[in-house]
């Protein structure tokens, strides 16, 4: 059972925090809920269909079609961040507004809701294969059924309050400042998703350049502890950059800071200014 | 704008597949054969050459899926049951490098020595 919770609670931590910033970088829009909610349900069944078929998809591209799999879905999600964050550089000013003077879901933005809910569907899509993978392989070598359940229930609502925690820190940002504060949350959460694609490049032997790493603060902090886990998810953190992952790294937060200063209304915008 | 943001997209999702081209896939790296059974690693403490591209060939011999996880090799593969994986190892420097099965952790477990 301590294995079962352990397992689903460490897999249930990214999936949680990027819940917690998507709710609160989505306030004030309209039917987010039930974006979220797709996103979850999506990223569960494509967790349980790529745990199914995951000799299938390890055998492509001369075995390393697992790592072309996740660098890509983890490529899809930064993508799916940065247009959000273009879209909130446009819209964001106008929906603190609204939400300072009525205080509830107005706006629509049906567009960034879907990208965002896509990139959740993707983080409990990755998180989740593996945990039903686990559970799969424990129950198969004849773990009782109830404590399984048991301790990755447990496992799960460690999730889920991560993502309370997440979301309620997050609210007590003043509205003025709560968009401009998830943006920039998610400018680095993406820039080390594009670190993390780069790793699983590396490792299918799709990159080999640059591979040496550049420092090690395994000592500080490890990749697998869970304050590691939680850095990874929030900053990108991991204990071992090299210069490939930090190339990619930086070039997200230069590309996706570039977008969203080019995207933002001027100052004092013209009454003609079109998109 | 439109099509800027769009090109900046697709530069931002194909830049790091440009550093692939001409980059061979390692021809030249040694192999080395590891088998998981009954949830251990044979051998567990495995010797590479330091400074040279390794692939483990690891074969999972157990009915149940298997994750191999190094956060000090900067690895994560699952190995379905019955089935093969070849796990690219970067050129290493002179040390241990501690690997795992995550789903059995207290089992399955190795160390990487380059020398």
């Amino acid at each position: 059972m301590l294995a079962a919770f352990i397992i689903v609670f460490r897999e249930a931590i990214e999936a949680g925090l990027i819940v917690g910033i998507v709710l609160a970088a989505t306030r004030g829009l309209a039917h987010r809920g039930r974006w979220i909610a797709y996103g979850v349900g999506g990223g569960v069944i494509g967790a349980c269909l790529v745990a199914a078929f995951a000799g299938e998809l390890g055998n492509l591209f001369e075995g390393s079609g697992q790592e072309l799999f996740n660098a890509a879905i983890l490529l899809f999600a930064v993508g799916m961040l940065t247009w959000h964050n273009v879209w909130m550089a446009s819209h964001g000013r106008d929906m603190a507004r609204q939400l300072q003077q009525v205080g509830a879901a107005v706006a629509s933005g049906d567009r960034s809701l879907m990208a965002l809910a896509l990139v959740v569907g993707v983080a409990v899509l990755r998180e989740g294969s593996e945990v039903v993978l686990f559970l799969y392989g424990v129950l198969m070598g004849g773990a009782s059924p109830m404590t399984i359940g048991a301790g990755g229930a447990l496992g799960l609502l460690g999730g889920v309050a991560l993502s309370v925690v997440m979301y309620l820190g997050l609210l007590a940002v003043p509205t003025k400042r709560l968009f401009g504060v998830t943006s920039g949350l998610i400018v680095l959460v993406a820039a080390g998703l594009a670190s993390q694609a780069v790793a699983f490049l590396q490792q299918g032997g799709f990159i080999s350049m640059l591979m040496t790493p550049l420092w090690d603060t395994s000592w500080l902090l490890t990749d697998g502890s869970v304050p590691g886990r939680l850095l990874k998810t929030l900053i990108g953190y991991t204990a071992q950059p090299d210069g490939a992952q930090l190339i990619a790294y930086l070039a997200t937060i230069a590309l996706m800071v570039g977008l969203m200063s080019a995207t933002r209304p001027r100052v004092r915008p013209l009454p003609a200014h079109a998109e | 704008m439109s099509l800027i943001l769009r090109l900046s997209l697709a530069a931002l999702l194909l830049a790091p597949m440009g550093l692939s081209a001409g980059v061979a896939r390692a021809e030249d790296s040694t192999v080395i054969q590891v088998t998981l059974s009954n949830h251990r690693f044979d051998p567990a403490e495995i010797h590479v050459p330091a400074g040279k591209k390794v692939d483990l060939v690891v074969t999972n011999k157990d009915a149940e899926p298997e994750e191999f996880d190094s956060s000090d090799l900067k690895v994560e593969k699952v190995i379905a049951g019955g089935q093969q994986a070849t796990i690219h190892l970067r050129p290493l420097a002179a040390g241990k490098y501690a690997f795992e099965g995550e789903y059995h952790d207290d089992t399955a477990k190795g160390v990487v020595i380059a020398e």
